[in-house]
């Protein structure tokens, strides 16, 4: 299935995820997941959270840089091979992953957010 | 009505440079009489008051600069007795004494008719809201603009710069049709009003007219407030040194600075001969105030670099027309032996849409090689999740600031609205090579 996912641009500056992370808690927004994809000055933090339109609309306020996107979210058995399984679907279907990561989910579930090459391919792959 | 003063906008140029000729000989003599610094200058140089008979004997005189007014701080260059002398002035000066200016009545009213001119060639009537947003105080840009848009007649709103959140309001419940301030005032005001959820420019705000002066600024930079503000977008030239704002500007025809040159008789010398160069020709701008009571100056080199344009305007102004001045040659940065003006890094980065146009250059020396490091501002619809993106932006910026520049700057994309903003004169530039 697909979910919002939130970017948000943080330069490389002592503290300023810090300052995200109290924002997002103290307005009661819970972090599912993220990932940073960072280079030498700044950083991408990729978010998965409960309300992401309240908090895209909080952190823009608060004047962070924030875009919206979709990513898709892969549930499945905590066990060996249960990802393979799945990503090879993808690449025989010749479908790139752009970045995913991983997070645990409830019941003892693997969760992964994965940002395919092809969205349209990626939902017909994964739909069979 | 579309002269303030047709006699003097619109002269034929015989009949000007005769005027020029006889306020020239007057303001030699009167100089010479009053003030020591002239008298010792023009007797050094060997030129005597009656050598001065033509606008044309004015090569004879030497040059003064900046250096002179310091060196004569606080009032050593002031002609007229202090009972005449109805306000003062001064510059910011960052480093020294300040530049003081004194001004006599009579030079109020030359100065504030310079201004009521460039704001009735820019439109502006006696039926205008005119919000001036100018610092008021030492600066000439707050009391310049005051007190020309009230000659003009127009209902004056003096909000002086800062206090962003109320400029607004006042803007909008008021009715402002006419903004002056500095053009990055400008900019930050426009953003500030497009963050702003309650307010659309359209529906709300009625400036019509824009006239921005105090600091160099691009044509990519005018494109950029009128589309946002949905107004004309006009310069406004001036210096403290010769009076302030409205010692020129430009017409509806944005194609170039007219001087009123029956009040600040405008040369363009080579800075190095220090000769006159032809028309059209860039050169350093210098100015001879031909009227002036208070503290007058004589071939002032304003260190402003920009070539002159003669003959009638289509807008029907005789006027002699100044170029965009790209940069002060104070201003002017060398990096790595090449010379750059700030100005021609801004006009880069207006001309991508993906920047908020805000820009920060720092300029530093390791192990004996200049940095060049300028830091920009992605806009908030142009970021995503994708880092590739944003650097390829960046290499694009880069490659049109090497193309013309001729030098290679390090990018740095900082977050929009981190740069900080400036109420009066932006600065753009540290340069941390002369600490």
């Amino acid at each position: 299935m697909k979910i919002k996912q939130l970017s948000v641009f943080l330069q490389n500056k002592l503290g300023r995820f810090s300052e995200m992370a109290t924002l997002l808690g103290e307005a009661g927004i819970n972090m599912q997941a993220f990932t940073v994809a960072e280079n030498a000055e700044f950083g991408i933090v990729r978010l998965i959270v409960g309300d992401p339109e309240r908090a895209a609309r909080l952190l823009v306020e608060h004047s962070f840089a924030v875009s919206v996107g979709e990513v898709f979210l892969l549930e499945m058995p905590d066990e060996p091979g249960a990802l393979a399984a799945r990503v090879r679907k993808l690449s025989d279907a010749g479908v790139f992953i752009e970045y995913m990561y991983a997070f645990s989910g409830a019941d003892g579930k693997a969760v992964v957010a994965l940002k395919p090459s092809d969205a349209a391919l990626c939902e017909k792959v994964l739909g069979e | 009505m579309r002269y303030w003063n047709e006699k003097m906008e619109c002269m034929g140029a015989e009949e000007m440079r005769a005027l020029q000729g006889e306020r020239l000989r007057h303001m030699v003599r009167y100089t010479y009489e009053r003030v020591d610094f002239y008298r010792r200058r023009m007797d050094e140089a060997g030129v005597s008051p009656d050598d001065v008979r033509s606008i044309d004997d004015i090569v004879k005189l030497p040059f003064m600069q900046k250096k002179d007014l310091r060196d004569y701080y606080p009032t050593g260059m002031f002609a007229a007795p202090m009972d005449e002398i109805v306000r003062f002035h001064a510059s910011s000066g960052t480093t020294g004494k300040p530049i003081v200016a004194a001004y006599t009545s009579s030079d109020i009213d030359d100065w504030a008719e310079g201004v009521a001119r460039c704001l009735t060639a820019y439109g502006v009537t006696k039926d205008d809201v005119a919000q001036v947003s100018y610092g008021y105080g030492l600066f000439t840009g707050g009391l310049g603009a005051h007190d020309g848009a009230t000659k003009v007649g127009c209902s004056v709103l003096p909000t002086s710069s800062g206090n962003t959140a109320k400029q607004i309001m006042l803007m909008k419940d008021l009715g402002a049709t006419l903004l002056c301030c500095t053009p990055s005032y400008a900019l930050y005001l426009a953003e500030s009003i497009e963050q702003d959820k309650d307010i659309d420019v359209a529906r709300d705000i009625k400036l019509r007219v824009g006239a921005f002066g105090a600091e160099p600024w691009t044509e990519g930079m005018r494109r950029a407030l009128e589309e946002k503000l949905h107004i004309k977008a006009y310069d406004i030239y001036g210096l403290t040194e010769v009076s302030g704002p409205g010692v020129g500007g430009e017409c509806a025809c944005q194609n170039g600075t007219h001087i009123w040159e029956d009040l600040f008789y405008p040369e363009i010398i080579d800075p190095v001969t220090l000769q006159p160069v032809p028309d059209g020709q860039e050169g350093e701008l210098v100015f001879t105030t031909l009227s002036k009571e208070g503290m007058p100056v004589i071939r002032y080199r304003t260190r402003d670099l920009t070539h002159l344009t003669r003959g009638r305007c289509a807008c029907g102004r005789t006027a002699v027309r100044m170029a965009k001045i790209m940069g002060r040659s104070d201003d002017m940065l060398i990096i790595r032996g090449v010379n750059v003006f700030p100005s021609q890094v801004e006009a880069v980065i207006m001309s991508m849409p993906e920047f908020t146009g805000q820009y920060f250059i720092t300029l530093d020396r390791v192990n004996n090689v200049d940095t060049f490091d300028v830091d920009v501002e992605l806009k908030l619809e142009y970021h995503s999740d994708s880092i590739k993106n944003i650097n390829e932006i960046k290499s694009r910026l880069n490659a049109a600031l090497v193309s013309v520049l001729g030098i290679k700057p390090s990018i740095h994309i900082v977050e929009p609205g981190s740069i900080e903003r400036s109420m009066g004169k932006a600065k753009h530039v540290m340069d941390r090579r002369k600490l």
